[in-house]
């Protein structure tokens, strides 16, 4: 398992648009929204209010790499041949979500670094939002396994790439206040992971771990949940090759 | 001693019959074809010999294993090439071989081994994605003898290459013959005539007949090999 996960994480490291977007995209919004905020003060884009969002955020490209790699060694017929040999199904769950986790936590802390030079204060928070990003990946990197299974390279791009990036924004409460929208949309929302993964990264930074804790439990149900069906999806998909 | 029997060997999808009761029997260190048109069944039998999927009806004994409840045991006695190219794109040729070594539980010298016979030594560094392509098949197939397999499956070995690159890979299939079993799908006439031992002609799932390019002539009475496929696919013949 260990020889695949390497060539994965291979993969996807040699794909410039993967450092450029998985770590520099992050960095990038939030320079500019600390740029608008330092004119226009808008307590939406407090460093301490806007770096855990941007952490998360930054996840949604995890989804679109592990989904994209998994999709094109399907259309590639590399997983044929990797079905082939003695790898079990545990081996290519594992091989596929491990390296993208330790990428995870490095563009999360990469995020904290550049929010601490822009003037973050320096707490345990942010060693405990590092920590906590752990199962928020999960969840994100479980559902590219879903997608990858299921979807084409290209479908892929257009699922994860925008449809999942969108959903991310729209409903984690990062970009704006989803109490300032209310009816349905909160109710949405509140229904969705993202918001709760941005609300636990919040409190985390604030060292408020017993309020993180409602938070935490909904992103783990998720987690298991998509993971479940990417594994039954991954499964299906080896009884078919 | 056999290396492959099936025994009704079956695979359905829905409304369609992919293999139809296929009962075949390959020996050991035989270099076996299986040749029809498109959509004949051969690259279904493949795939329910190497466990990409699981017959419907009938097994098959790979060197005595079922492929039906002992699919560990037999992953480990043999080697796929598949259809469409099957390597790491993003990876070099010798970290594509090396991969399939830490899967294997290989050695990693075998890496090397097989680049030399390969003749793939020019390309060690390159990145499969880079590489022609008959340098891919040429590495795929040298991928699928890392783990030192009995059996070698090849489907469609050189399909889409040019003539100077099939050559080449005919070239590299002729040097594993008697070392290793190996069962080639193609839908090239000449590549089966001039490569097997014996060869099976497969027609809408079904098995028509077996045995070697001049038995096969023989008993078409045709003087080209091509002109005997056409007449069995026909049905032209008593």
């Amino acid at each position: 398992m260990i020889y695949f996960a390497k060539r994965n994480l291979k993969e996807i490291i040699r794909d410039p648009l993967t450092v450029l977007f998985g770590l520099g995209f992050p960095v990038v919004i939030l320079l500019l929204l600390t740029a608008i905020q330092s004119n226009i003060p808008v307590s939406m884009f407090e460093l301490s209010h806007l770096t855990p969002g941007i952490a998360v955020f930054g996840l949604s490209f995890m989804t679109l790499f592990s989904a994209t790699l998994i999709s094109r060694d399907r259309e590639t017929a590399f997983l044929q041949r990797l079905f082939t040999t003695p790898l079990t199904a545990a081996d290519f769950i594992l091989g596929y979500t491990l390296p993208i986790l330790p990428l995870s936590v490095l563009q999360c802390v990469i995020t904290f670094i550049v929010a601490i030079i822009l003037g973050l204060k320096i707490t345990i928070g942010i060693l405990y939002c590092t920590v906590f990003i752990i199962p928020v990946s999960i969840f994100y990197i479980a559902l590219g396994l879903l997608c990858g299974s299921l979807l084409s390279v290209k479908q892929t791009g257009g699922i994860c790439g925008a449809l999942l990036t969108n959903l991310s924004a729209w409903f984690s409460g990062i970009w704006f206040d989803i109490n300032l929208i209310g009816g349905v949309f909160k109710k949405i929302a509140n229904a969705l992971p993202f918001i709760h993964a941005v609300e636990l990264e919040r409190a985390v930074l604030k060292g408020e771990l017993l309020s993180a804790l409602p938070h935490l439990i909904i992103v783990l149900i998720y987690a298991t949940a998509i993971l479940c069906l990417a594994v039954f999806s991954f499964l299906r998909k080896m009884k078919q090759a | 001693m056999e290396s492959i029997k099936t025994l009704k060997l079956t695979k359905k999808y829905k409304d369609t019959i992919a293999v139809d009761r296929l009962d075949l029997t390959v020996k050991r260190g035989e270099l076996f074809a299986l040749l029809g048109i498109n959509g004949a069944g051969k690259t279904t039998t493949i795939k329910m010999l190497c466990g990409l999927t699981r017959p419907t009806d009938g097994d098959a004994l790979i060197l005595g294993k079922s492929v039906l409840s002992e699919m560990v045991e037999i992953k480990r006695l043999i080697g796929v090439s598949p259809q469409e190219t099957a390597v790491a794109l993003g990876l070099t040729v010798k970290e594509n071989l090396e991969l399939i070594c830490g899967i294997n539980k290989m050695p990693l010298e075998k890496a090397t081994e097989l680049c030399n016979t390969f003749g793939l030594n020019g390309v060690f560094g390159k990145k499969a994605g880079k590489l022609s392509g008959g340098f891919q098949r040429r590495l795929s197939i040298a991928m699928s003898l890392i783990n030192e397999p009995e059996i070698l499956f090849l489907d469609e070995p050189t399909l889409g290459l040019d003539v100077i690159a099939r050559s080449e890979l005919w070239d590299t299939i002729r040097s594993l013959k008697g070392k290793v079993t190996v069962i080639l799908t193609t839908h090239y006439m000449e590549e089966a005539e001039a490569l097997s031992d014996r060869i099976g002609i497969m027609k809408s799932g079904r098995l028509l007949t077996i045995g070697t390019a001049d038995e096969l002539k023989q008993k078409a009475e045709a003087e080209k090999f091509e002109d005997a496929f056409v007449k069995i696919v026909k049905g032209d013949i008593s």
